[in-house]
Protein backbone atom coordinates (compact mmCIF):
# COMPACT_ATOMS: atom_id res chain seq x y z
CA UNK A 1 0.00 0.00 0.00
CA UNK A 2 1.22 3.43 -0.37
CA UNK A 3 0.48 6.33 2.44
CA UNK A 4 1.36 9.71 1.70
CA UNK A 5 2.11 12.22 4.21
CA UNK A 6 2.40 15.70 4.77
CA UNK A 7 4.94 17.64 6.75
CA UNK A 8 4.37 21.31 7.29
CA UNK A 9 7.35 24.02 8.15
CA UNK A 10 6.06 26.01 11.51
CA UNK A 11 8.07 27.51 14.11
CA UNK A 12 8.75 25.69 17.30
CA UNK A 13 6.02 25.41 19.26
CA UNK A 14 8.07 26.00 22.27
CA UNK A 15 9.49 29.20 20.74
CA UNK A 16 7.77 32.81 21.77
CA UNK A 17 6.22 34.12 19.02
CA UNK A 18 5.47 38.61 19.28
CA UNK A 19 3.22 40.12 16.21
CA UNK A 20 6.14 43.20 14.23
CA UNK A 21 4.85 46.72 15.77
CA UNK A 22 3.41 47.58 12.75
CA UNK A 23 1.00 44.16 12.78
CA UNK A 24 2.39 43.06 9.31
CA UNK A 25 4.27 39.90 10.48
CA UNK A 26 5.99 38.17 13.31
CA UNK A 27 9.09 38.80 14.19
CA UNK A 28 11.02 35.74 12.35
CA UNK A 29 14.85 36.52 13.53
CA UNK A 30 15.88 33.59 15.80
CA UNK A 31 13.31 31.63 15.45
CA UNK A 32 14.01 27.94 15.15
CA UNK A 33 11.72 25.61 12.62
CA UNK A 34 10.00 21.99 13.04
CA UNK A 35 7.72 19.49 11.57
CA UNK A 36 4.35 20.28 12.70
CA UNK A 37 4.01 18.18 15.52
CA UNK A 38 0.55 16.77 14.50
CA UNK A 39 2.19 16.09 10.78
CA UNK A 40 5.53 14.15 12.62
CA UNK A 41 2.16 12.24 14.29
CA UNK A 42 0.83 11.25 10.47
CA UNK A 43 4.62 10.53 9.31
CA UNK A 44 4.82 7.94 12.37
CA UNK A 45 1.29 6.51 11.80
CA UNK A 46 2.31 6.25 7.99
CA UNK A 47 5.67 4.21 8.95
CA UNK A 48 3.79 2.31 11.29
CA UNK A 49 0.97 0.94 8.50
CA UNK A 50 3.41 0.72 6.06
CA UNK A 51 5.69 -1.50 7.84
CA UNK A 52 2.33 -3.91 8.82
CA UNK A 53 1.50 -4.00 5.84
CA UNK A 54 4.64 -4.01 3.53
CA UNK A 55 4.16 -0.21 1.65
CA UNK A 56 6.09 3.01 0.93
CA UNK A 57 5.81 6.45 2.71
CA UNK A 58 5.86 9.48 0.28
CA UNK A 59 6.44 12.90 2.56
CA UNK A 60 5.37 16.26 0.44
CA UNK A 61 5.74 19.81 1.77
CA UNK A 62 4.96 22.92 0.48
CA UNK A 63 7.37 26.13 0.52
CA UNK A 64 10.72 27.64 -0.35
CA UNK A 65 14.17 25.67 0.18
CA UNK A 66 13.99 25.64 3.44
CA UNK A 67 11.33 22.78 3.29
CA UNK A 68 13.57 20.34 2.66
CA UNK A 69 14.52 20.46 6.23
CA UNK A 70 11.56 18.77 6.98
CA UNK A 71 11.29 16.58 4.34
CA UNK A 72 14.66 14.88 5.22
CA UNK A 73 13.64 14.96 9.01
CA UNK A 74 10.44 12.23 7.77
CA UNK A 75 13.06 10.39 5.27
CA UNK A 76 15.73 10.28 8.58
CA UNK A 77 12.41 8.63 10.74
CA UNK A 78 11.92 5.88 7.47
CA UNK A 79 10.16 7.81 5.02
CA UNK A 80 11.13 6.18 1.38
CA UNK A 81 11.19 9.25 -0.78
CA UNK A 82 9.84 13.14 -1.10
CA UNK A 83 7.93 15.04 -2.86
CA UNK A 84 8.69 18.96 -2.61
CA UNK A 85 6.30 21.62 -4.00
CA UNK A 86 8.25 24.73 -4.61
CA UNK A 87 6.70 27.58 -3.72
CA UNK A 88 7.50 31.01 -2.26
CA UNK A 89 5.35 33.43 -1.18
CA UNK A 90 1.70 33.66 0.55
CA UNK A 91 -0.57 30.35 0.28
CA UNK A 92 -4.10 29.86 1.87
CA UNK A 93 -5.14 26.69 2.81
CA UNK A 94 -7.51 26.49 -0.51
CA UNK A 95 -4.07 26.56 -2.56
CA UNK A 96 -3.05 24.30 -0.26
CA UNK A 97 -5.39 21.48 -0.42
CA UNK A 98 -5.31 22.45 -4.20
CA UNK A 99 -1.66 21.20 -4.79
CA UNK A 100 -2.06 18.30 -2.62
CA UNK A 101 -5.27 17.10 -4.61
CA UNK A 102 -2.85 17.06 -8.02
CA UNK A 103 -0.05 15.38 -5.71
CA UNK A 104 -2.16 12.86 -4.78
CA UNK A 105 -3.99 12.44 -8.27
CA UNK A 106 -0.31 11.72 -9.57
CA UNK A 107 0.70 9.85 -6.69
CA UNK A 108 -1.85 7.68 -5.95
CA UNK A 109 -1.69 6.74 -2.34
CA UNK A 110 -4.33 4.12 -0.63
CA UNK A 111 -4.33 7.30 2.62
CA UNK A 112 -3.51 10.57 2.98
CA UNK A 113 -2.33 11.52 6.69
CA UNK A 114 -2.22 15.07 7.59
CA UNK A 115 -2.01 16.74 10.98
CA UNK A 116 -5.66 17.71 12.35
CA UNK A 117 -4.06 21.56 12.27
CA UNK A 118 -0.91 23.35 11.90
CA UNK A 119 0.48 24.85 14.63
CA UNK A 120 0.85 28.64 13.03
CA UNK A 121 -2.58 28.90 11.31
CA UNK A 122 -4.71 26.97 13.82
CA UNK A 123 -7.04 26.52 11.30
CA UNK A 124 -7.25 22.99 11.36
CA UNK A 125 -9.24 22.65 7.40
CA UNK A 126 -6.85 21.21 4.58
CA UNK A 127 -7.03 17.67 5.13
CA UNK A 128 -10.77 18.16 5.19
CA UNK A 129 -10.61 20.58 1.92
CA UNK A 130 -8.62 17.34 0.43
CA UNK A 131 -11.43 14.95 0.95
CA UNK A 132 -13.75 16.75 -1.21
CA UNK A 133 -11.66 18.10 -3.87
CA UNK A 134 -10.91 14.63 -4.04
CA UNK A 135 -14.47 13.05 -3.55
CA UNK A 136 -12.78 10.80 -1.01
CA UNK A 137 -14.01 10.23 2.86
CA UNK A 138 -12.47 11.43 5.55
CA UNK A 139 -11.52 10.33 9.01
CA UNK A 140 -10.64 13.76 11.06
CA UNK A 141 -8.68 14.05 14.47
CA UNK A 142 -8.00 9.98 14.82
CA UNK A 143 -6.72 9.15 18.23
CA UNK A 144 -6.09 6.37 21.14
CA UNK A 145 -8.66 5.79 23.72
CA UNK A 146 -5.66 5.72 26.06
CA UNK A 147 -2.15 7.59 25.60
CA UNK A 148 1.27 6.68 26.78
CA UNK A 149 3.35 4.33 24.37
CA UNK A 150 3.95 2.09 27.63
CA UNK A 151 4.40 -1.69 26.76
CA UNK A 152 0.87 -2.80 27.29
CA UNK A 153 -0.46 0.46 25.39
CA UNK A 154 1.63 -0.89 22.24
CA UNK A 155 -0.60 -4.39 22.33
CA UNK A 156 -3.45 -2.05 22.19
CA UNK A 157 -5.60 -1.71 19.03
CA UNK A 158 -4.20 1.40 17.50
CA UNK A 159 -6.87 4.28 16.68
CA UNK A 160 -5.98 2.99 12.63
CA UNK A 161 -6.42 -0.09 11.43
CA UNK A 162 -6.67 -1.49 8.06
CA UNK A 163 -9.70 -3.75 6.98
CA UNK A 164 -8.87 -7.55 6.24
CA UNK A 165 -9.63 -7.06 2.01
CA UNK A 166 -7.38 -3.98 2.95
CA UNK A 167 -10.24 -1.93 1.05
CA UNK A 168 -11.06 0.37 3.96
CA UNK A 169 -10.07 1.60 7.40
CA UNK A 170 -11.45 1.74 10.56
CA UNK A 171 -10.52 5.36 12.38
CA UNK A 172 -11.15 5.93 16.03
CA UNK A 173 -11.98 9.86 16.57
CA UNK A 174 -11.45 12.45 19.05
CA UNK A 175 -14.82 14.39 19.34
CA UNK A 176 -16.62 16.32 21.89
CA UNK A 177 -17.55 14.24 24.75
CA UNK A 178 -16.26 11.41 23.77
CA UNK A 179 -14.82 8.78 21.12
CA UNK A 180 -16.30 8.09 17.59
CA UNK A 181 -15.66 4.93 15.40
CA UNK A 182 -15.89 5.25 11.66
CA UNK A 183 -15.52 2.87 8.37
CA UNK A 184 -14.06 4.92 5.42
CA UNK A 185 -13.23 2.79 2.30
CA UNK A 186 -9.94 3.70 0.72
CA UNK A 187 -8.32 5.51 -0.36
CA UNK A 188 -9.04 7.99 2.41
CA UNK A 189 -7.79 10.94 4.03
CA UNK A 190 -6.91 10.54 7.63
CA UNK A 191 -5.86 13.49 9.68
CA UNK A 192 -4.30 13.15 13.30
CA UNK A 193 -4.95 13.98 16.72
CA UNK A 194 -2.23 14.54 19.58
CA UNK A 195 -2.82 10.86 21.02
CA UNK A 196 -2.61 9.11 18.13
CA UNK A 197 0.74 7.90 18.73
CA UNK A 198 4.84 9.06 20.01
CA UNK A 199 6.75 9.60 16.86
CA UNK A 200 10.03 7.84 16.42
CA UNK A 201 13.16 9.90 16.90
CA UNK A 202 15.31 9.87 13.68
CA UNK A 203 18.23 7.57 14.03
CA UNK A 204 21.62 8.18 13.09
CA UNK A 205 22.26 5.79 10.51
CA UNK A 206 18.32 7.01 9.62
CA UNK A 207 19.62 10.50 9.34
CA UNK A 208 22.74 9.14 6.89
CA UNK A 209 20.45 7.39 4.76
CA UNK A 210 17.93 10.00 4.24
CA UNK A 211 20.29 12.17 2.81
CA UNK A 212 20.71 9.53 -0.41
CA UNK A 213 16.41 9.66 -0.65
CA UNK A 214 14.97 11.10 -3.60
CA UNK A 215 13.64 14.22 -3.59
CA UNK A 216 11.11 15.08 -6.11
CA UNK A 217 10.73 19.09 -7.06
CA UNK A 218 7.43 20.15 -8.44
CA UNK A 219 6.23 23.79 -8.65
CA UNK A 220 2.56 24.69 -8.52
CA UNK A 221 2.36 26.13 -12.30
CA UNK A 222 3.58 22.84 -13.15
CA UNK A 223 0.77 20.93 -10.91
CA UNK A 224 -1.35 23.65 -12.95
CA UNK A 225 -3.21 25.19 -9.88
CA UNK A 226 -3.55 28.80 -9.07
CA UNK A 227 -2.28 29.32 -5.50
CA UNK A 228 -3.31 33.11 -5.28
CA UNK A 229 -4.74 33.63 -1.79
CA UNK A 230 -8.45 34.31 -1.04
CA UNK A 231 -7.73 34.63 2.37
CA UNK A 232 -6.63 37.67 2.99
CA UNK A 233 -4.41 38.81 6.61
CA UNK A 234 -4.34 42.21 6.73
CA UNK A 235 -3.26 42.36 10.52
CA UNK A 236 -1.98 40.89 12.81
CA UNK A 237 -1.98 42.01 16.92
CA UNK A 238 -0.67 40.80 20.05
CA UNK A 239 -3.46 39.48 22.48
CA UNK A 240 -4.69 41.66 25.12
CA UNK A 241 -2.54 41.91 27.78
CA UNK A 242 -3.77 40.46 30.89
CA UNK A 243 -2.27 42.25 33.83
CA UNK A 244 -1.06 39.87 36.60
CA UNK A 245 -2.61 40.03 39.71
CA UNK A 246 -1.38 39.31 43.05
CA UNK A 247 -0.22 37.31 45.30
CA UNK A 248 -2.13 35.59 48.17
CA UNK A 249 -0.48 34.88 51.37
CA UNK A 250 -2.79 32.31 52.40
CA UNK A 251 -6.21 30.31 51.89
CA UNK A 252 -7.92 32.10 54.33
CA UNK A 253 -7.15 35.74 52.27
CA UNK A 254 -7.94 33.88 48.97
CA UNK A 255 -11.23 32.84 50.01
CA UNK A 256 -12.33 36.32 51.24
CA UNK A 257 -10.80 37.88 48.00
CA UNK A 258 -12.72 35.27 45.85
CA UNK A 259 -16.03 36.17 47.84
CA UNK A 260 -15.68 40.02 48.59
CA UNK A 261 -13.88 41.05 45.97
CA UNK A 262 -14.19 38.84 42.01
CA UNK A 263 -17.55 37.96 44.21
CA UNK A 264 -17.07 34.31 42.47
CA UNK A 265 -17.90 32.39 45.64
CA UNK B 1 -28.97 41.69 1.01
CA UNK B 2 -26.76 38.99 2.52
CA UNK B 3 -27.84 35.70 4.08
CA UNK B 4 -26.08 34.23 6.86
CA UNK B 5 -26.40 30.09 7.15
CA UNK B 6 -25.95 28.74 10.75
CA UNK B 7 -25.72 25.33 11.69
CA UNK B 8 -27.12 24.39 14.44
CA UNK B 9 -25.45 21.13 15.84
CA UNK B 10 -27.72 18.34 17.80
CA UNK B 11 -25.74 16.44 20.12
CA UNK B 12 -25.76 12.47 20.32
CA UNK B 13 -28.49 12.42 22.88
CA UNK B 14 -30.78 14.54 20.57
CA UNK B 15 -29.94 17.74 22.40
CA UNK B 16 -29.22 20.81 20.90
CA UNK B 17 -24.99 21.57 21.63
CA UNK B 18 -25.52 24.69 23.85
CA UNK B 19 -22.30 26.06 21.82
CA UNK B 20 -24.78 26.40 18.77
CA UNK B 21 -26.44 28.99 20.53
CA UNK B 22 -23.49 31.06 20.77
CA UNK B 23 -22.68 30.23 17.24
CA UNK B 24 -26.26 31.75 16.63
CA UNK B 25 -25.79 35.29 18.37
CA UNK B 26 -22.72 35.69 16.26
CA UNK B 27 -24.78 35.10 13.32
CA UNK B 28 -26.95 37.10 14.22
CA UNK B 29 -24.46 39.74 14.69
CA UNK B 30 -23.06 38.99 11.47
CA UNK B 31 -26.38 39.57 9.80
CA UNK B 32 -26.53 42.89 11.51
CA UNK B 33 -23.62 43.94 10.45
CA UNK B 34 -23.60 42.98 6.86
CA UNK B 35 -26.82 44.22 6.65
CA UNK B 36 -29.07 40.61 6.32
CA UNK B 37 -30.80 37.84 7.26
CA UNK B 38 -30.44 35.04 9.70
CA UNK B 39 -31.18 31.66 8.67
CA UNK B 40 -30.23 28.38 10.84
CA UNK B 41 -30.07 24.59 9.05
CA UNK B 42 -30.85 21.30 11.34
CA UNK B 43 -30.16 18.00 9.54
CA UNK B 44 -31.81 15.35 12.07
CA UNK B 45 -33.42 11.94 12.05
CA UNK B 46 -36.11 13.59 13.71
CA UNK B 47 -35.35 17.75 14.14
CA UNK B 48 -38.78 18.64 15.54
CA UNK B 49 -38.14 19.45 19.05
CA UNK B 50 -35.12 21.21 19.00
CA UNK B 51 -36.29 22.59 15.95
CA UNK B 52 -39.09 24.42 18.37
CA UNK B 53 -36.53 25.39 20.62
CA UNK B 54 -34.72 27.51 17.86
CA UNK B 55 -37.54 29.49 16.62
CA UNK B 56 -37.24 31.78 19.47
CA UNK B 57 -33.64 32.68 18.79
CA UNK B 58 -34.45 35.74 16.22
CA UNK B 59 -33.48 33.77 13.12
CA UNK B 60 -35.63 34.54 9.95
CA UNK B 61 -36.12 30.87 9.31
CA UNK B 62 -34.87 27.61 10.58
CA UNK B 63 -34.46 25.09 7.36
CA UNK B 64 -34.29 21.04 8.37
CA UNK B 65 -34.14 18.36 6.85
CA UNK B 66 -35.12 14.56 8.42
CA UNK B 67 -33.82 11.35 7.11
CA UNK B 68 -32.37 8.43 8.88
CA UNK B 69 -29.27 9.21 7.37
CA UNK B 70 -28.82 11.77 9.32
CA UNK B 71 -28.65 9.90 12.62
CA UNK B 72 -25.27 9.71 13.43
CA UNK B 73 -23.18 13.19 11.89
CA UNK B 74 -20.69 12.16 9.25
CA UNK B 75 -19.08 15.10 7.12
CA UNK B 76 -19.53 13.69 4.14
CA UNK B 77 -23.84 13.43 4.27
CA UNK B 78 -24.05 16.39 6.20
CA UNK B 79 -21.46 18.72 3.93
CA UNK B 80 -23.36 17.88 0.32
CA UNK B 81 -26.83 18.90 1.75
CA UNK B 82 -25.54 21.83 3.62
CA UNK B 83 -24.08 23.21 0.39
CA UNK B 84 -27.35 23.05 -1.58
CA UNK B 85 -29.23 24.99 1.29
CA UNK B 86 -26.42 27.79 0.82
CA UNK B 87 -26.94 27.92 -2.61
CA UNK B 88 -30.52 27.56 -2.81
CA UNK B 89 -30.54 30.26 -0.33
CA UNK B 90 -28.29 32.33 -1.88
CA UNK B 91 -26.29 32.65 1.23
CA UNK B 92 -23.57 34.98 1.76
CA UNK B 93 -22.01 33.33 4.69
CA UNK B 94 -21.82 29.98 6.59
CA UNK B 95 -21.24 29.28 9.90
CA UNK B 96 -21.50 27.17 12.74
CA UNK B 97 -19.81 26.72 16.81
CA UNK B 98 -16.20 25.64 16.31
CA UNK B 99 -16.85 22.41 17.82
CA UNK B 100 -15.35 18.70 16.80
CA UNK B 101 -18.29 18.53 14.58
CA UNK B 102 -17.96 22.33 13.33
CA UNK B 103 -14.61 21.62 12.37
CA UNK B 104 -14.70 18.18 10.61
CA UNK B 105 -17.84 19.55 8.61
CA UNK B 106 -17.26 23.16 7.45
CA UNK B 107 -14.13 22.75 5.72
CA UNK B 108 -15.97 20.21 3.55
CA UNK B 109 -18.37 22.67 2.91
CA UNK B 110 -16.40 25.53 2.14
CA UNK B 111 -14.72 23.53 -0.31
CA UNK B 112 -17.70 22.01 -1.70
CA UNK B 113 -18.39 25.47 -2.37
CA UNK B 114 -14.22 26.93 -3.74
CA UNK B 115 -15.00 29.20 -0.54
CA UNK B 116 -12.20 30.11 2.08
CA UNK B 117 -12.94 29.84 5.19
CA UNK B 118 -11.41 31.22 8.74
CA UNK B 119 -11.18 29.21 12.00
CA UNK B 120 -12.48 29.99 15.38
CA UNK B 121 -12.91 33.72 15.19
CA UNK B 122 -13.33 35.61 17.90
CA UNK B 123 -14.98 39.47 16.53
CA UNK B 124 -16.71 40.59 13.51
CA UNK B 125 -15.71 43.97 12.19
CA UNK B 126 -16.69 46.13 9.34
CA UNK B 127 -20.07 46.43 7.69
CA UNK B 128 -21.87 46.23 4.85
CA UNK B 129 -19.64 44.40 1.79
CA UNK B 130 -16.52 45.46 4.46
CA UNK B 131 -16.84 42.60 6.50
CA UNK B 132 -13.31 40.84 8.36
CA UNK B 133 -13.22 38.64 10.80
CA UNK B 134 -10.76 37.97 14.01
CA UNK B 135 -8.92 34.54 14.67
CA UNK B 136 -6.16 33.57 16.89
CA UNK B 137 -3.13 31.95 15.53
CA UNK B 138 0.29 30.78 16.86
CA UNK B 139 -2.45 29.04 19.77
CA UNK B 140 -3.64 32.41 20.52
CA UNK B 141 -0.18 34.29 20.89
CA UNK B 142 -1.20 36.53 17.61
CA UNK B 143 -4.73 37.89 16.62
CA UNK B 144 -5.25 38.28 13.23
CA UNK B 145 -7.65 40.12 11.45
CA UNK B 146 -8.79 38.48 7.79
CA UNK B 147 -10.76 39.42 5.00
CA UNK B 148 -12.46 36.28 3.16
CA UNK B 149 -12.31 37.11 -0.89
CA UNK B 150 -14.84 34.32 -2.02
CA UNK B 151 -18.67 35.10 -3.09
CA UNK B 152 -19.35 32.96 -0.11
CA UNK B 153 -17.65 33.16 3.15
CA UNK B 154 -17.32 30.39 6.22
CA UNK B 155 -16.54 30.52 9.44
CA UNK B 156 -16.30 28.69 12.62
CA UNK B 157 -17.32 30.69 15.83
CA UNK B 158 -15.25 30.00 19.22
CA UNK B 159 -18.16 30.02 21.36
CA UNK B 160 -17.03 31.18 23.75
CA UNK B 161 -16.24 35.14 22.65
CA UNK B 162 -20.26 35.39 22.09
CA UNK B 163 -23.23 35.65 24.14
CA UNK B 164 -26.01 32.69 24.09
CA UNK B 165 -29.00 33.43 21.90
CA UNK B 166 -31.96 32.95 23.89
CA UNK B 167 -34.31 29.94 23.07
CA UNK B 168 -37.72 29.45 23.32
CA UNK B 169 -40.78 29.79 21.66
CA UNK B 170 -40.75 32.46 18.91
CA UNK B 171 -41.33 34.07 15.58
CA UNK B 172 -39.30 31.75 13.19
CA UNK B 173 -40.69 29.69 10.57
CA UNK B 174 -39.61 26.43 10.47
CA UNK B 175 -39.11 25.16 6.56
CA UNK B 176 -38.86 21.83 5.66
CA UNK B 177 -36.10 20.42 2.84
CA UNK B 178 -35.66 17.48 1.09
CA UNK B 179 -31.30 16.98 0.28
CA UNK B 180 -30.40 14.69 -2.21
CA UNK B 181 -27.98 12.18 -0.52
CA UNK B 182 -25.07 10.96 -1.94
CA UNK B 183 -23.89 6.91 -1.56
CA UNK B 184 -21.10 7.91 1.50
CA UNK B 185 -17.81 6.30 1.64
CA UNK B 186 -17.97 6.68 5.15
CA UNK B 187 -19.90 4.74 7.77
CA UNK B 188 -20.43 5.34 10.98
CA UNK B 189 -19.67 2.22 13.59
CA UNK B 190 -19.83 3.66 17.18
CA UNK B 191 -19.82 6.23 19.52
CA UNK B 192 -18.32 5.84 23.33
CA UNK B 193 -19.81 8.55 25.16
CA UNK B 194 -17.47 9.87 28.29
CA UNK B 195 -19.81 10.22 30.80
CA UNK B 196 -19.94 12.87 33.50
CA UNK B 197 -22.27 14.39 36.36
CA UNK B 198 -20.79 17.71 36.45
CA UNK B 199 -21.43 20.37 33.17
CA UNK B 200 -19.68 20.50 30.45
CA UNK B 201 -16.58 21.78 30.25
CA UNK B 202 -17.03 24.54 27.29
CA UNK B 203 -20.31 25.33 28.89
CA UNK B 204 -19.92 25.88 32.62
CA UNK B 205 -19.06 29.26 34.64
CA UNK B 206 -16.69 27.23 36.72
CA UNK B 207 -13.78 24.94 35.63
CA UNK B 208 -11.28 23.62 38.57
CA UNK B 209 -7.91 22.53 36.72
CA UNK B 210 -5.54 19.96 37.91
CA UNK B 211 -1.86 19.34 35.99
CA UNK B 212 1.46 17.60 36.92
CA UNK B 213 0.83 18.78 40.29
CA UNK B 214 -1.71 16.85 40.89
CA UNK B 215 0.06 13.25 40.69
CA UNK B 216 -2.37 11.51 38.67
CA UNK B 217 -4.74 12.09 41.91
CA UNK B 218 -7.57 13.90 40.95
CA UNK B 219 -9.52 13.66 43.97
CA UNK B 220 -9.73 17.05 45.68
CA UNK B 221 -9.80 18.75 42.19
CA UNK B 222 -13.14 17.14 41.72
CA UNK B 223 -14.25 17.39 45.40
CA UNK B 224 -13.42 21.35 45.27
CA UNK B 225 -15.13 21.23 41.42
CA UNK B 226 -18.44 18.99 42.91
CA UNK B 227 -18.79 21.63 45.82
CA UNK B 228 -19.04 24.74 43.05
CA UNK B 229 -21.03 22.73 40.36
CA UNK B 230 -17.54 23.10 38.32
CA UNK B 231 -16.40 21.23 35.23
CA UNK B 232 -13.01 19.31 36.25
CA UNK B 233 -10.39 20.31 33.27
CA UNK B 234 -6.47 19.12 32.79
CA UNK B 235 -3.64 20.19 31.20
CA UNK B 236 -2.19 18.52 28.19
CA UNK B 237 0.17 16.69 30.11
CA UNK B 238 -1.88 15.07 32.75
CA UNK B 239 -4.40 13.84 29.64
CA UNK B 240 -1.01 12.46 27.54
CA UNK B 241 -0.30 10.12 30.89
CA UNK B 242 -3.50 8.91 30.65
CA UNK B 243 -4.58 10.14 34.08
CA UNK B 244 -8.04 11.71 33.04
CA UNK B 245 -9.53 11.30 30.14
CA UNK B 246 -8.12 13.11 27.04
CA UNK B 247 -11.52 15.23 26.73
CA UNK B 248 -11.15 17.25 29.69
CA UNK B 249 -7.51 18.71 27.98
CA UNK B 250 -7.48 22.60 28.04
CA UNK B 251 -5.93 24.17 25.69
CA UNK B 252 -4.60 24.79 22.11
CA UNK B 253 -4.89 21.39 21.35
CA UNK B 254 -7.72 20.86 23.25
CA UNK B 255 -10.92 22.97 24.66
CA UNK B 256 -11.28 26.41 24.66
CA UNK B 257 -13.15 27.45 27.89
CA UNK B 258 -13.89 31.26 29.69
CA UNK B 259 -15.69 30.45 32.74
CA UNK B 260 -16.11 33.35 35.72
CA UNK B 261 -13.86 31.58 37.56
CA UNK B 262 -10.90 29.27 36.32
CA UNK B 263 -9.11 27.36 39.27
CA UNK B 264 -5.61 26.21 38.14
CA UNK B 265 -3.85 23.75 40.55
CA UNK B 266 -0.94 22.34 39.75
CA UNK B 267 -0.52 23.60 36.51
CA UNK B 268 2.46 25.26 35.26
CA UNK B 269 1.23 27.09 32.37
CA UNK B 270 2.64 26.44 29.31
CA UNK B 271 1.64 28.42 26.06
CA UNK B 272 -0.94 25.92 24.79
CA UNK B 273 -2.60 25.46 27.81
CA UNK B 274 -2.63 29.46 28.27
CA UNK B 275 -4.36 29.73 24.60
CA UNK B 276 -7.22 27.33 26.20
CA UNK B 277 -8.16 29.85 29.42
CA UNK B 278 -6.72 32.95 28.94
CA UNK B 279 -10.10 34.72 28.70
CA UNK B 280 -11.21 33.34 31.86
CA UNK B 281 -13.38 36.55 33.72
CA UNK B 282 -11.08 35.51 37.21
CA UNK B 283 -8.10 33.19 36.83
CA UNK B 284 -6.66 31.47 40.68
CA UNK B 285 -3.16 30.05 40.68
CA UNK B 286 -2.33 27.41 43.06
CA UNK B 287 1.29 26.00 42.45
CA UNK B 288 4.52 25.31 44.48
CA UNK B 289 6.79 27.27 42.19
CA UNK B 290 6.56 30.45 42.51
CA UNK B 291 8.65 31.42 39.05
CA UNK B 292 5.41 28.98 37.67
CA UNK B 293 4.15 31.11 34.29
CA UNK B 294 1.12 30.17 35.63
CA UNK B 295 0.73 33.12 38.05
CA UNK B 296 1.15 35.85 35.31
CA UNK B 297 -1.79 35.06 34.25
CA UNK B 298 -3.71 34.74 37.50
CA UNK B 299 -5.77 37.15 39.30
CA UNK B 300 -5.19 35.65 42.41
CA UNK B 301 -1.70 33.28 42.96
CA UNK B 302 -0.64 30.94 46.17
CA UNK B 303 2.75 29.51 46.29
CA UNK B 304 1.87 26.47 47.94
CA UNK B 305 1.02 22.34 48.20
CA UNK B 306 -2.09 21.80 46.35
CA UNK B 307 -2.50 18.76 48.51
CA UNK B 308 -2.84 21.54 51.59
CA UNK B 309 -4.19 24.11 50.00
CA UNK B 310 -7.16 22.24 48.12
CA UNK B 311 -9.12 21.24 51.25
CA UNK B 312 -8.99 24.02 52.82
CA UNK B 313 -10.23 25.89 50.02
CA UNK B 314 -13.02 23.55 50.09
CA UNK B 315 -13.65 24.50 53.70
CA UNK B 316 -13.67 27.99 53.56
CA UNK B 317 -16.17 28.12 50.92
CA UNK B 318 -18.21 25.70 52.27
CA UNK B 319 -18.68 27.96 55.14
CA UNK B 320 -19.77 31.01 53.34
CA UNK B 321 -22.65 29.04 52.23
Amino acid sequence: MKILVTAKRVEDPESKIKVKPDGSDIVKEGLKYKINPFDEIGVEEGLRLAAKHTGEVVVVSIGGKEVQEQLRHALAMGANRAVWVNHTGPLDQLGIAGLLQKVAEKEKPDIVLLGKQSIDDDQNQVGQYLAEFLGWGQATFASKVESLESAEEKNKTPAVVLSADKKSVQVVREVDNGLATLEVQLPAIVTTDLRLNQPRYASLPGIMKAKSKPIEELTPAGLGVDVAPKIQVLKLASPPARKAGIKVPDVATLVEKLHNEAKVV
Amino acid sequence: MSIVLIVAEQQPDGNLRKASLNAIAAGKQLAEKSGGELHLVLLSKDPSKVAGELTGTGAKAIHTAAAPEFEHYLAEVYAPAIAALAQELKATFIGAASTAQGKDLLPRVAARLKSAMATDITAINGSGADITFTRPMWAGNVFAEVKLNTPVQVISIRATEFPAAATGQGAAEVKTFQPKLEASKTKFVSFNEVKSARPELTEASVVVSGGRGTKGDFKEVEALADLLGAAVGASRAVCDAGWVPNDYQVGQTGKVVAPKLYIAAGISGAIQHLAGMKSSKTIVAINKDPEAPIFQVADYGLVDDLFKVLPALREGIQKLK
